[in-house]
């Protein structure tokens, strides 16, 4: 039962092309200091650069697909009107059920404060990356949308 | 069905709307007190101040918590046993006018980063019982009471009009004023004031109020529940949980209060100012990755709540079935969990307080009501929960849907499900029996099975009918009880075994027969037969981890005490044992959950400050169960003579009970009693059902003389001023009572241990004075 309102379709999400990148994140540092106006990067950026067993990059960031947004007491989690998942700082109460919930663990908590912080497809990291290994791609939300209630269903 | 991710804006209900006058029903009240406050800030988990009001007087006061009042009852329930020592009088009774509705919090209480951490504790002299009742509940009240500036609140006195009290966190003000258009009815109630309260028309602002009301049934009778809104901002509905047992909302009516209000101007997961909040977000966060992981494969209450219960207590012969005679029922599966979860509402956030990730607060919404004053409106139903549909069972009714009816009208009139279901199910029995007739029943059909009559007896207890059967029956078991002997209209042992009350109380929905410990739990309790003091069938019966009746008092002294740590902080039970770590099988104490008891060591140091260990823990608990039992004495009860329980908890009370589960009973006599087999076969079902009957009567006695040993009270019951002072009591009126009570239990020849203990068994101490060299 899809309403009509301004519920967007799609969303950019990041991408990341391994080969171009050296690790040098300074895509890190420029999230942090979108998120908490610093620039060490690592557990205050939601955007992280890891090295796999055999050397080579992988990105962990969030991916929009919207667990949390049904995991939030309070509503501070919803799709703005470009589709992205964004935490309203204001009305969160930091109880880190999103944070727990996330299968990923895209939706991070710092020292710094309460509230967790997460991926607001800014584009800052892709303007910072000196090898263009970022980009920010279009999905359609149905595609990536997930409900964990269903799959929790009492018919085990 | 509504599928996730809906924006919060756009969640529909298919509930009738309602469109209330608010202007006019808000001139009509009329302002009887007004007291300006200054605001405070919570610290550490504490507000550091109580609220005390007294209606008759128009006094209202504050009253500074003290560092000595924290370290001897710690808070919540130890602040509201504290409070009513310091207010009543050993001859209060549920409606003398000194008695008291305290609603208290605890330090924990309203942390958002551990699941569970929204209990109010409730306190009063029950109705039911003549003694302190305490009852806990969910919902945004306590929390926010707390952070509008007050640890408890305490109502003395009567209102001499219906009022509605205000707590107002914004203006720093206490408001009482009258209320004579609002419904008393809870579900309306609650939707009325919170859009009434609310300093803005948004869901946000509606979020920031809390109501506490009750219902029509609650003024005409002594199972008056109160009932804690929550307001959904997904539903947009005030939802309720219920502080059920005891009677509260009888008192709430009674004190002609139709409704508590709480208010607050803002909140973060940060307003109770923890000493350290990292030591709460490492358990918090844990904890909440456990459930996700294992919710499912454990208890399902993410999916369910707490009704994924029925199909295991059916399984294991607990679920009660016509007034407890069975354990299990053909039935029952209609009554399972996937059944219900057919008719729940999916939407995920289901928590009663904020950042409980059990979440096991389901509803059913748009739910077409069939019979009394609300026919045909489409509501939302919170619940039920185990309890409800164990009520379910016991009256017979296998459709979710009449449970559901059942449940939204307990809920709305204000009464407790418990109660009125233990109640009905026994007075169905009775009129199976012909002790009950239609006649004496003011023309209600009460028989198994008979949706019609058991909604017929709720609507008539609502309206306040003056059939004597009515007027009786809505006052509780006990009081039907006495009632029908006196009439001489049966068979005494059938009317006094068959009734599942003790101490007055009615019992929540457990089948104990073949738990020895788990009659313990429920009889050996200081408020009545409730079992949230204890929860031992597994251990006993399912595991045989507690054979002897030291192992078994064991138990009911530690869980006892540790479901009462709860209690003093405004916890809920649940996320300790309901969930557990993956590897909780392997560790020593599998039954205690260790990780997570070490959880609550973390998370009480990490909000007050303190420095505690887990056996410290165990020490708040044991002085207030302790006070709490010695308040009992006190006020003429907390013997062994109120430890009684029915035969019903016990065994087979009736040859038909002992024929359905003859093997069972058959080789409980030759291998338990010690009968041969040449014996049994001459004896009739009637005198085994008898043989048996004495049999577990000693045992029962047996294990009141280890428990109350192993909790160091005398052997009639009563805690030593030995024992109180060890706990650190130096309350010289309190000692001086119990020193007392002991002489005179002396006089009477009552300081002996109950069991017959035969050759090579032996009582807990040769001496039964044997605190007395301590």
């Amino acid at each position: 039962m899809e309403k009509k309102s301004s519920v967007p379709k799609t969303v950019k999400v990041l991408k990341f092309h391994p080969e171009k990148c050296d690790g040098c994140k300074t895509c890190e540092r420029a999230c942090s200091q979108v998120h908490f106006k610093t620039d060490e990067g690592g557990e205050k950026s939601a955007i992280r650069i890891l090295k796999d067993k055999n050397g080579k990059y992988k990105m962990h960031v969030c991916d929009q697909r919207g667990v949390c947004l049904d995991m939030c007491p309070v509503g501070a989690l919803t799709r703005n009107k470009k589709g992205t998942v964004i935490l309203n700082k204001k009305v969160c109460i930091g109880c880190q059920a999103c944070v727990a919930f996330c299968p990923i663990g895209a939706m991070r908590k710092s020292d710094a404060r309460i509230e967790p912080f997460k991926c607001i497809s800014c584009g800052a990291c892709v303007r910072a990356c000196p090898n263009d290994a970022l980009e920010l791609v279009e999905v359609t939300i149905k595609g990536i949308k997930e409900v964990v209630y269903y799959k929790q269903g009492a018919e085990k | 069905m509504i599928e996730g991710q809906i924006p919060i804006e756009e969640y529909e209900t298919g509930n009738t709307k309602h469109k209330w006058n608010l202007d006019k029903i808000k001139k009509a009240h009329h302002k009887v007190l007004e007291y300006k406050y200054k605001k405070g800030k919570v610290e550490k988990g504490f507000a550091n101040r109580t609220l005390y009001i007294n209606l008759s007087t128009g006094e209202i006061k504050e009253k500074k918590v003290t560092d000595e009042m924290k370290k001897l009852f710690t808070g919540g329930r130890g602040f509201g046993l504290k409070l009513l020592w310091d207010s009543i009088k050993p001859s209060t009774r549920w409606d003398s006018i000194e008695n008291e509705l305290l609603i208290t919090t605890g330090p924990l209480c309203g942390t958002t980063q551990y699941a569970g951490s929204g209990k109010s504790l409730c306190l009063t002299v029950s109705p039911s019982t003549d003694i302190i009742c305490d009852s806990n509940v969910g919902g945004f009240f306590g929390p926010y009471l707390k952070f509008a500036g007050f640890d408890a609140i305490e109502i003395q006195g009567k209102a001499k009009h219906d009022v509605v009290i205000i707590v107002d966190g914004e203006q720093g003000k206490i408001i009482v004023e009258t209320a004579p258009l609002e419904e008393t009815n809870s579900h309306v109630l609650s939707e009325q004031l919170t859009y009434m309260y609310a300093s803005e028309d948004t869901d946000k602002s509606r979020q920031k109020i809390s109501v506490v009301s009750s219902g029509k049934s609650a003024e005409n009778s002594y199972w008056g529940c109160l009932n804690f809104s929550f307001y959904d901002i997904r539903r947009k509905v005030c939802r309720m949980k219920q502080a059920g047992r005891g009677g509260l909302g009888s008192v709430l009516r009674n004190k002609n209060i139709k409704a508590i209000v709480a208010k607050v101007e803002n909140f973060d997961g940060m307003a109770n100012n923890p000493d350290d909040v990292k030591k709460i977000l490492n358990v918090g966060t844990k904890l909440h990755r456990e459930i996700r992981d294992l919710d499912r494969e454990q208890c399902n209450m993410r999916a369910v709540g707490t009704v994924h219960l029925v199909e295991i207590m059916d399984e294991y012969d607990l679920l009660p079935c016509e007034n407890y005679r069975f354990g299990s029922f053909p039935k029952a599966p209609k009554i399972y969990s996937p059944k219900f979860f057919e008719h729940f509402t999916k939407i995920i956030p289901d928590g009663c307080w904020h950042g409980c990730t059990m979440a096991c607060a389901k509803t059913v919404d748009g739910f077409e009501v069939k019979t009394g004053p609300y026919k045909g409106q489409k509501v939302t139903v919170d619940g039920p929960e185990y309890e409800t549909c164990g009520c379910g069972s016991n009256i017979s009714l296998w459709d979710p849907k009449k449970i559901l009816e059942f449940n939204f009208y307990c809920d709305t009139y204000g009464l407790d499900t418990i109660s009125t279901g233990t109640g009905i199910a026994y007075y169905m029995e009775m009129y199976e029996y012909c002790i009950l007739n239609k006649e004496r029943c003011d023309g209600i059909e009460l028989c198994f099975g008979n949706f019609e009559a058991v909604m017929e007896f709720i609507h008539r207890m609502a309206k306040g009918d003056k059939g004597e059967f009515v007027k009786v029956a809505a006052k509780g078991i006990r009081r039907v009880k006495e009632w029908i002997k006196e009439k001489g209209w049966g068979d005494p042992y059938l009317i006094e075994e068959c009734g599942m009350e003790s101490k007055g109380l009615e019992y929540s929905e457990y089948v104990t027969k073949e738990s020895l410990a788990m009659q313990g739990g429920y009889g050996l309790t200081l408020k009545g037969p409730q079992h949230d003091e204890a929860w031992l069938i597994f251990m006993d019966m399912v595991n045989n981890q507690i054979p002897t009746f030291e192992d078994k008092a064991e138990a009911l002294h530690y869980f006892p005490m540790w479901r009462t740590w709860f209690g003093l902080n405004g916890l809920c039970k649940l996320p300790w044992n309901d969930i557990e770590p993956a590897n909780n099988a392997e560790t020593d104490e599998p039954a205690k959950v260790p990780e997570h008891v070490q959880n609550y060591v973390e998370y009480q140091n990490g909000v007050t400050g303190w420095n505690v260990d887990k056996e410290e823990l165990i020490l708040q608990s044991e002085r207030c169960y302790n006070w709490q039992r010695a308040m009992n004495v006190w006020m003429g009860r907390g013997r062994r003579k109120d430890d009684w329980i029915p035969y019903r908890s016990m065994g087979p009370v009736t040859e038909v009970e002992y024929m359905s589960r003859k093997d069972r009973y058959d080789k409980q006599l030759l291998e338990n009693v010690g009968l041969k087999e040449k014996d049994t076969e001459k004896m009739s079902t009637n005198e085994k059902v008898k043989t048996l009957y004495d049999w577990k009567q000693d045992q029962y006695q047996k294990l009141a003389d280890a428990v109350y040993y192993r909790r160091g009270w005398t052997p009639n019951g009563v805690p030593t001023p030995q024992k109180m002072k060890k706990l650190g009591f130096t309350d010289k009126k309190m000692l001086n009572m119990l020193q007392k009570k002991i002489d005179e239990d002396e006089k009477n020849g009552l300081n002996k241990w109950g069991g017959t203990y035969k050759k090579g068994e032996k009582p807990p101490s040769i001496d039964p004075k044997y605190w007395e060299k301590w």
